[in-house]
């Protein structure tokens, strides 16, 4: 079984953004696996256990990306392929799974995990348009996944509950929260991590697909409506006063 | 002349709210752009909701009859009619539908898309997108290059404007082809009455509900409000609710109009799933608590005195 695993490197939540023209300043930032692609590694790593096979994670970016990579090799991967796209706008979804899908095509695949969406963008489209590119199911939100022989059966998460889906290899999923635990890394494993080989890929490799995204420009987040604390004697001077704020001030309620 | 096409969502044979938000969002750049906007309403018995959008701006509507959602039909569906009208904007609601077949209708069909967008406007004859991105810690504007440009719109974010177009119907059958995946259950039971990601009101609890037997405090309150009932992390991982209802990063991204955290601290990734409500109001005893940041109200006090004394005086008031 050939399984591979999506990994963006994404700012940790904590680090502190500074807008540049169309992208932001990167000194300083924190790098983190998006924390979704983290149960996608973890469930690789849990079908390559059960079924046998091998787990590829797959990174795009420039080089500082393979330190991601690193800690997916640190938790268990057997290959890592850094996709080399140096000026990388990291929303550009269409090009991206475009490099992924032609280099899943070349591995001849049978299961491409990624989280449900990267922490930069929110975007949630990468895996599935992954799955559009080569002509195979999908399976978005998965909270739970049982794979055996070429029959694939999961939970997914929908609108107000889950969905009992069955397909077959190959397939694309989409980690949800609870689709397991993600594993730590052990000091022994980041040491034997730190001498593996990371492949590259270039676009050029990959049919050089187009970019369809234009940057126009970063902005820093919209100004907050100013807030205040309200003062009352008790809890019901605070609810008057609160009713009233969103009733004619805010004209929310 | 650019066409924009709008795909409308429905919830138990309801129209969403927020097919309104983007047709009127819809007409709002086919009138910068001179062009129509057309409506298409995918699922059965859909032709009685012609009216509905007609009256926020849809010069025509497309009706698709089809049976229960499925992703990959769904892509199918939209992609043939987005070949046959051929809009130069196609806007999608960013839900939980939409984001499952958004992603092959934009490989079908060979357009860029920008995904999760809260603002929309018309620049030199393209539409530029906004949307929040690094947890909303920036925003960002893009343009989409290729001839058929597709942005998936977050609930909310979008007002609704009466303004008639024609509203005239068409009835299309573009092939649904067949799905390799088959839905074999649903269980819907666990959800909320009023869908988190798309509620204009949601009342939140965290740790400071001390435990699940207290949900009915708030939920007191969410339902004189006809609101949502949102969670921290900290009040799911305690097992205390389910994890659908968990709002921020690893939970779901709100953008409601008002959003009532009680008893929860306001750690950056809770922040990062409601930090664009428009209104916040955070109950919390401690004056402290980085909730008050970003709250708009904010009263330092014991939710379980403010909440029922809240939900009394919505009572009179909304009666
Ligand atoms: C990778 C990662 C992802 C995460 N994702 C999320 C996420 O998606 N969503 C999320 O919410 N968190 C997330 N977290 C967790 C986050 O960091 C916080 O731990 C969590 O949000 C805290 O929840 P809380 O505010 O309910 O609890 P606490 O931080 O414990 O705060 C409880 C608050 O309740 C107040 N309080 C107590 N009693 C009362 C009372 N009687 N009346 C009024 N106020 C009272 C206290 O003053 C306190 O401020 C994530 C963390 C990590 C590391």
């Amino acid at each position: 079984m050939k399984i591979i695993v999506l990994v963006k490197q994404v700012p940790d939540t904590e680090t502190n953004i500074k807008v540049g023209d169309k992208s932001i300043n990167e000194a300083g930032i924190k790098w983190i696996i998006s924390p979704y692609d983290e149960f996608a590694i973890e469930e690789g790593l849990r079908l390559r256990e059960k079924n046998g096979g091998e787990v590829i994670a797959v990174s795009l970016g420039p080089d500082r990306v393979q330190e991601s990579l690193r800690q997916a090799y640190a938790m268990g991967a057997d290959r890592a392929v850094q996709i080399k796209v140096d000026n990388y706008v990291p929303f550009d979804t269409v090009l991206t799974a475009e490099l992924i899908a032609n280099f899943a095509k070349a591995e001849n695949a049978d299961i491409i995990i990624g989280g449900r969406q990267s922490i930069d963008s929110d975007s949630s489209q990468v895996v599935i348009q992954v799955a559009e590119g080569l002509g195979i199911a999908h399976i978005s939100f998965a909270v739970s996944l049982e794979i055996s022989g070429t029959s694939v059966k999961a939970t997914k998460e929908v609108e107000g509950g889950t969905q009992v889906v069955e397909t077959s290899l190959p397939v694309a999923i989409t980690a949800q929260k609870g689709l397991n635990e993600p594993r730590y890394p052990n000091l022994k494993g980041l040491m034997a991590a730190k001498k593996k080989p990371i492949e590259t890929k270039t676009p050029a490799d990959l049919g050089n697909p187009a970019s369809k995204i234009e940057v126009v420009g970063l902005e820093p987040p919209p100004p907050r409506i100013p807030g205040r604390k309200l003062e009352a004697a008790d809890a019901k001077g605070y609810a008057e006063q609160l009713v009233k704020a969103l009733r004619e001030e805010a004209k929310v309620i | 002349m650019s066409n924009v096409l709008i795909v409308g969502e429905l919830k138990n044979g309801e129209l969403k709210k927020i097919s309104k938000e983007i047709t009127s969002a819809g007409r709002k750049i086919a009138d910068a752009l001179g062009g129509k906007v057309t409506a298409l309403l995918i699922g059965s018995g859909v032709e009685k909701f012609a009216g509905d959008l007609g009256a926020v701006g849809a010069d025509s509507i497309v009706t698709v009859n089809a049976g229960d959602f499925n992703a990959e039909t769904w892509a199918n569906l939209v992609a043939g009619v987005i070949q046959d009208k051929k809009p130069s904007v196609v806007l999608v609601p960013h839900t939980s539908q939409g984001k499952d077949y958004s992603p092959r209708v934009a490989v079908k069909v060979g357009a860029g898309i920008v995904a999760d967008a809260v603002g929309l406007s018309v620049d030199g004859g393209k539409v530029v997108a906004k949307k929040p991105i690094y947890s909303g810690k920036a925003y960002g504007n893009f343009k989409i290059t290729s001839d058929v440009a597709i942005f998936t719109v977050r609930p909310n974010s979008q007002e609704v404007v009466q303004k008639a177009g024609a509203g005239a119907t068409e009835a299309a059958s573009p092939s649904a082809g067949d799905a390799k995946v088959k839905i074999v259950s649903s269980d819907l039971s666990g959800g909320n009455k009023v869908q988190l990601a798309e509620a204009s009101i949601i009342v939140s609890g965290g740790r400071g509900i001390k435990g699940p037997e207290n949900w009915p405090v708030l939920q007191g309150l969410a339902d004189v409000l006809g609101a949502a009932l949102g969670a921290s992390r900290a009040a799911v991982d305690a097992g205390w609710i389910s994890h659908s209802h968990q709002v921020g990063q690893t939970g779901k991204t709100v953008s409601p109009n008002c959003y009532i955290a009680c008893g929860i601290s306001g750690a950056i990734q809770h922040l990062a799933g409601m930090g664009s409500s428009k209104y916040i109001v955070a109950i919390n005893k401690d004056g402290d608590a980085p909730i008050f940041k970003v709250a708009t109200y904010g009263v330092v006090g014991d939710l379980f005195e403010v909440v029922p004394a809240l939900t009394d005086e919505f009572k009179k008031v909304l009666g």
